[in-house]
């Protein structure tokens, strides 16, 4: 204590507590700037340039935008890639935000075998490893035959009926006068649940945290107000754990983009095809999405988030 | 007509009665309410469990219960063969302790600095706060894959400040090593460190600030308050982070893959060869045959994760109630 004394002497407590704290705060700074900022200047610096490889280094002319224009109208796959992990992205976030709000509740609820039932549903985190994915593809190509792993997903998308006629309960809702988008988003909905269960280990529990931490008194004045429970929710449950769809927005839509086929493309130009510049603009274009929907989903919810302080 | 409307009316204003009948009516929703409940529950976990289980399962088989037909789930023969060729094949044992080693440090490694980290944003005034923290989200939201290259690149030749050139030394390689790993999640960039940055300042921003304000008035400094009196209160979102950190650490396959480190410490990567092994030095080309190691290396893999968590399950779920995730 007195030689922190002396070696602030003449400084105010402010200044002396903002240099502590910038001490404290000093690791992320330095790892922001080495491994985030400069790498994100060199990408956008790989995206803008030729690259040649020689030897073990490499060289780079500036070419500007003929990067972007390569790949946006010559690469054969970037685009339908791209499009199509957008289209899921956007497909998946309230299909995994509403079923993880849902579960959440549901295990949020006195009864008997709850823990158990949370240990099971936090499972699918401890499970989604690429590695596993991987091997247990293989198996499957191997398996059939072939080393594609397209036979095998039609195979399963096949069988998935399981001995229910789906196209009677496809034709019941047509009758009911369902638009066809909305039917193709349920029947979408449901060929996916399995991978929605998957996907939303970690989103059920920051819901049940938000969900626990909403102070009963509320549901008392509720109750002696005399709101039916579906006021209730709407009234008092939803707005407490609206901070959290934000949050858990942010997540799925990062989890769903990391596993998703315009990275792994990237990759791939990168370290297979060993074409850094196209993988930069690769990914850099992907980014920019990402935070797109993001910016946009965010501003969405916004308007539903109610800040409790 | 008339005494069937009377004993209506009757039964309309005994009041004795009526109670009965919201009795059983409350009691039909709620037990209608558990019904639902419990077929979704044990719906939703039947797919969770159900491949696992299958999964596990199938690794006992021997060759003539994959082909028998009348077998299904339970093996006629159990045999332990596939686990036998499986650890030996990859080397298990010492593969896993090496990887226990390196994830355990991370995780320690990233909760001493996120913390901390964590700490200076919650409690301390400085310049540029705002715009520091904005990094902080910055970093949760870019990918790590968009910054590959790079950092491929800056441990490709590794020259911290140019100080290996200007002393006429080649630039180290540092692919294949460790050292990336523990470099960037010392420095607060390693494996989903700005979430973890983030989750550590919410929390310490909850925490009453008379605690370390009588820690002050005691005389205590800012590191000692700091390792004795704001850690032991952090314990919930310690373990919250502990348990997601070891977890992704033990998935990641991107990582590993891009500094290409070496699988005598990544067992996801002796999983990933392990089929192509076994077909070239065991002979073992049968893909229905083969697809049993790969299953018991599958079951190999994740035991750990599984007994860690059915240890901290308990106090882990209570944690994150309390971590600071909800903000």
């Amino acid at each position: 204590m007195t030689v922190a004394k002396k070696r602030g002497k003449g400084m105010t407590l402010s200044r002396r507590r903002a240099i502590t704290g910038l001490l404290f705060v000093s690791p992320f700074i330095f790892g922001f700037l080495v491994f985030y900022a400069r790498s994100l200047y060199e990408t956008i610096l790989f995206a803008v340039s030729e690259t040649s490889i020689e030897g073990l280094g490499y060289t780079r002319s500036f070419t500007g935008l003929d990067n972007f224009v390569k790949a946006f109208t010559e690469h054969p796959r970037f685009n339908q890639f791209l499009v199509d992990s957008i289209i899921s992205m956007v497909v998946d976030i309230p299909l995994i935000i509403f079923f993880s709000l849902f579960i959440a509740i549901m295990l949020n609820q006195k009864f008997k075998g709850r823990t158990v039932a949370r240990a099971i549903f936090f499972m699918p985190v401890l499970l989604n490893a690429p590695a596993i994915f991987g091997a247990l593809e293989m198996v499957r190509a191997m398996m059939l035959g072939g080393t594609s792993p397209a036979p095998a997903a039609m195979l399963e998308s096949a069988g998935s009926g399981g001995g229910v006629s789906i196209g009677y309960y496809v034709g019941l809702m047509r009758d009911l006068g369902l638009p066809n988008a909305a039917l193709d988003y349920i029947l979408g909905a449901v060929a996916r649940i399995n991978y929605v269960i998957t996907m939303s280990g970690v989103q059920i529990i920051i819901f049940l945290a938000a969900l626990q931490s909403i102070s009963p008194s509320l549901y008392e004045v509720a109750k002696i107000e005399g709101a039916t429970p579906y006021e209730t929710f709407w009234k008092v449950t939803f707005p407490m754990v609206s901070p959290l769809l934000v949050t858990n927005m942010v997540y799925t839509v990062l989890d769903s983009f990391v596993n998703s086929r315009v990275l792994q493309e990237a990759y791939d130009t990168m370290f297979r095809e060993l074409n850094y510049s196209l993988g930069a603009v690769f990914s850099l274009v992907s980014m920019v999405c990402v935070c797109g929907i993001l910016g946009i989903s965010g501003w969405l919810i916004s308007k539903f988030v109610y800040y409790h302080n | 007509m008339e005494s069937l409307k009377q004993k209506l009316r009757a039964f309309n204003t005994d009041t004795r009665l009526q109670n009965e009948k919201r009795r059983m009516i409350r009691w039909f929703a709620s037990f209608l309410m558990s019904l639902f409940r419990l077929t979704l529950i044990v719906g939703i976990s039947y797919v969770i469990l159900g491949p696992l289980l299958g999964i596990a399962v199938s690794s006992f088989f021997s060759n003539e219960d994959r082909y028998s037909p009348v077998v299904y789930m339970i093996a006629q023969n159990p045999t332990l063969d596939r686990y036998r060729l499986t650890i030996t094949e990859m080397n298990y044992f010492s593969v896993m302790w090496n990887m226990l080693v390196y994830i355990c440090s991370l995780t320690v490694i990233q909760i001493a600095v996120c913390s901390m980290v964590g700490y200076g944003f919650a409690r301390f005034q400085f310049p540029l706060k705002k715009l520091l923290f904005a990094c902080v989200i910055i970093v949760i939201v870019i990918p790590s894959h968009t910054i590959m290259l790079p950092l491929y690149m800056t441990f490709r030749h590794f020259d911290p400040f140019w100080l290996f050139s200007l002393f006429g030394a080649e630039p180290m390689n540092l692919l294949t090593t460790l050292t990336p790993m523990y470099m960037m999640t010392l420095l607060g960039a390693g494996l989903r460190s700005g979430l973890y940055i983030y989750i550590f300042t919410q929390f310490f921003r909850g925490l009453p600030k008379e605690i370390e304000e009588a820690a002050f008035v005691d005389g205590a400094g800012t590191m000692y308050t700091y390792v004795r009196v704001m850690i032991p209160n952090a314990m919930p979102s310690i373990l919250t982070v502990t348990i997601f950190s070891l977890v992704w650490q033990y998935n990641d396959l991107f990582y590993a893959n891009l500094f290409n480190l070496s699988n005598d410490w990544i067992l996801s990567k002796r999983l990933n060869s392990l089929q192509s092994s076994l077909a070239g030095i065991h002979r073992i080309t049968d893909p229905a045959i083969s697809a049993l190691y790969v299953y018991a290396g599958i079951i190999l893999m994740i035991l750990p994760m599984i007994l860690i968590y059915v240890f901290l399950q308990r106090k882990f779920i209570e944690g994150v109630e309390r971590s600071g995730i909800v903000g």
